[in-house]
């Protein structure tokens, strides 16, 4: 009898103290995740209520906003309205200018794609000890400020740059090929701009590949290509996703790049906005530009991830 | 452990004598310089038309590299290698009909186990209907069939090693290279995978090429095995014959059990030699090859094959004192140190004598090798 009640009393004392462990771990890790939290409170969410807030409000005359709520900044982006009899008018060209750089943010991603591919592939292929320096010399245009290489560009791209310099040398031209303050110049500026974005995650994926699974492929009768499109791409897969997530999303939002490649003649979303918070003075509508912005983002994400989720719940 | 050459090694269709794989003087080098290493030096073999052939030898003699030489993951530093009469040796893996069991397996883990069973037949673009029926036939053969749709990193070991023996035979290969491929698995399932292999060979009547480290795997199993070392093969023959008749020290060494005396050849007759024992008794032993030089030898003797007898009978080959007697089970090792210099162990069933008696030892002609070093 005493035995059982011992037992008894040690099984109820080990629950407890495990009770005690799993509450302290947990205060443990809410602990841990608190700069996070607070960041993201503070850097993020913060501003986007403010943003939130301004875009339902009116412009003021010099700038800023005035407290009179009114969805005009909405109405903005989709009609025109007339300035003598207020009647409204479909138009189109800041969807146009969505349109565009989504366009150019998609290309971007699959040019970076392209091109980030390989790399990565040629990196993890790489012995140990030596894809460190690679990857520190993809990562070497970080220590640059994105601005002035872009300005670095801006001169090997302009019509008296190195590019057209050494083609007329060669005599291949006769005139300068424009390609500054083209949707080709832009291009060229997001695919350099963001094509680490596109290598790293990448050669994470690619690094863990296992390489047994590239020969058991070739040795059942797959040649290159099929080895590429069956195996590794399929294994690659949740780096190819982050990769052009880490692409596009930026590349939809670029600034510095088209304002100085593309000359702002070609207007981009992010152009578009930093023109309303400047010489446009039009607070309400950069701050609803934004927000639909953010808002296209997130449903793309959306409709991926559950169209992801659902392939994964297939397999499983 | 006792170790018997299998009585049925060979059973069900029996191996042609027609050559399926020529490896002819294969080298294999990797690194340069300094750290150049021969994996593979000199290397010549001729594995039959539907044989069991066993590579075996210890870690790092080169087993793999023959494989992948072969499958043609690696190219040979020099030498050729010929399939069903064809030179290979610069046909990329894809191009080869060779299929291989990886010792990890290998399988695709974002492919169901009915996909990767059908991936080497879709890839040589047979049409659908015929890549479905081979795969129902597959996964019948392997008794997978309830688990076709499962993904492979749901499966257990040996449910896994059948998949890629399926996968690996779904084309029908002319020969099947298998590296280690039961190495993974517990003793008990590892008996059965050892049978289930045997019943594949002979279903398919396909070659297959199977490297396994372990002598009693490779002795169960094989028509013929071919036993390696450091780049080297060093004896090829069936079981019983590298049993019974190892050529070389190491192979005596590193197959079964075994006694190995020093001794004074003092004359070559034919194919056997005439032994003088350091007890003074003299003997005739085997030659493997007619190299052999007189002057001092090893000779070896399976424990098995000594005879124990008293001091006095006339038909001891040699005296010497029990050290101690081992029971194992099934019988007694008994260790005996010989007059004379050395000791050798006997392997009997009956009664032995205490540690400390003295007995006569008798070594059967006809069970003597010399030994190559
Ligand atoms: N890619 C390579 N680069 C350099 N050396 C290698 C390479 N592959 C094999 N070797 C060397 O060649 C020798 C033979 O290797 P191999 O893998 O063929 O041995 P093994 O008999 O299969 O051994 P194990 O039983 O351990 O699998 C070893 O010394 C190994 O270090
Ligand atoms: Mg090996």
């Amino acid at each position: 009898m005493a035995e059982i009640a011992d037992t008894a009393l040690s099984d109820n004392r080990l629950a407890d103290a495990k009770r005690l462990h799993e509450a302290r771990a947990t205060r443990t890790r809410r602990f841990l995740l608190s700069p996070a939290i607070l960041t993201i409170g503070i850097v993020g969410l913060f501003p986007l209520t403010i943003t939130m807030i301004y875009s339902v409000l009116s412009p003021g005359t010099y700038g800023g906003v005035t407290w009179e709520l009114s969805g005009e900044a909405y109405i903005q982006f989709l009609f025109e309205r007339d300035i003598f009899d207020d009647t409204l008018t479909f138009s189109g060209s800041y969807l146009q200018i969505y349109g565009r750089s989504i366009g150019l943010a998609f290309v971007t991603t699959i040019g970076a794609l392209l091109i980030g591919f390989p790399t990565a592939y040629f990196i993890a292929s790489k012995p140990r000890e030596q894809r460190n320096l690679w990857l520190f010399l993809i990562t070497l245009p970080f220590w640059t400020n994105l601005l002035i290489r872009t300005y670095a560009m801006l001169l090997i791209i302009r019509d008296e740059g190195i590019i057209n310099l050494s083609l007329m040398g060669i005599g291949i031209v006769e005139q300068p090929v424009s390609i500054l303050y083209t949707d080709t110049a832009v291009f060229m500026g997001l695919i350099y701009s963001y094509l680490p974005f596109m290598v790293l995650p990448l050669y994470a994926s690619l690094e863990k590949l296992d390489f047994r699974l590239v020969e058991a492929a070739y040795d059942l009768y797959a040649n290159r290509l099929q080895v590429l499109r069956r195996v590794i791409i399929p294994m690659a897969k949740p780096g190819i996703v982050a990769g052009c997530i880490l692409v596009f999303i930026p590349g939809l939002g670029a600034y510095i790049t088209p304002e100085l490649l593309g000359g702002g003649k070609h207007l981009m979303i992010g152009n578009l906005i930093a023109l309303q918070f400047g010489s446009s003075r039009n607070w309400p509508f950069g701050s609803a530009a934004a927000l639909i912005l953010m808002a296209v983002v997130m449903v793309a994400l959306l409709v991926y991830i559950r169209n992801a989720g659902k392939e994964g719940a297939r397999h499983g | 452990m006792p170790v018997e050459p299998s009585a049925t090694a060979g059973a069900g269709k029996t191996a042609s004598s027609r050559t399926m794989i020529s490896v002819d003087r294969v080298t294999k080098s990797f690194g340069s310089g300094n750290h150049l290493v021969t994996a593979l030096d000199d290397v010549s073999v001729k594995i039959r038309e539907n044989e069991f052939f066993t590579l075996l030898g210890p870690s790092g003699c080169g087993k793999t590299t023959l494989l992948r030489l072969i499958a043609g993951f690696e190219l040979p530093t020099s030498g050729q290698i010929l399939l069903d009469g064809e030179e290979i040796g610069h046909l990329p893996p894809y191009k080869r009909p060779v299929n291989t069991v990886f010792q990890n397996y290998a399988l695709f883990p974002h492919m169901t186990v009915a996909q990767n069973i059908g991936f080497g037949l879709e890839m040589q673009g047979k049409p659908k209907a015929d890549v479905d029926k081979t795969v129902q036939k597959m996964l019948a053969m392997v008794r997978m069939e309830h688990l076709a749709g499962r993904r492979t990193d749901q499966l257990s070991g040996g449910q896994q090693q059948r998949v890629a023996l399926a996968r690996a035979l779904a084309p029908h290969p002319k020969v099947l290279l298998l590296d280690e491929p039961l190495s993974a698995l517990d003793l008990k399932l590892r008996k059965e995978m050892q049978i289930e292999l045997k019943r594949l060979q002979s279903e398919t009547g396909i070659t297959f090429v199977f490297v396994t480290h372990d002598q009693e795997e490779a002795l169960t199993m094989s028509d013929r095995i071919a036993v390696m070392d450091t780049g080297h093969i060093l004896q090829v023959g069936d079981p019983k014959e590298i049993y019974d008749r190892p050529a070389r020290r190491f192979v005596a060494d590193f197959i079964g059990d075994i006694n190995i005396l020093n001794a004074e050849m003092t004359a070559v007759k034919g194919d056997v030699g005439e032994v003088k024992l350091a007890s003074g008794a003299t003997i005739t032993a085997r030659l493997s090859s007619a190299s052999v030089q007189p002057g001092s030898v090893s000779i070896a003797i399976r424990p098995e094959n000594v005879g124990l007898c008293g001091v006095e009978d006339a038909a001891r080959t040699a005296i010497g004192t029990i050290e101690n007697a081992v029971y194992f089970g099934s019988g007694t090792n008994t260790h005996i140190a010989l007059d004379g210099g050395g000791t050798i162990v006997a392997r009997n069933s009956g009664e032995t004598g205490a540690p400390g008696e003295r007995v006569g030892v008798i070594l059967p002609d006809r069970h003597l090798q010399v030994l190559i070093d």
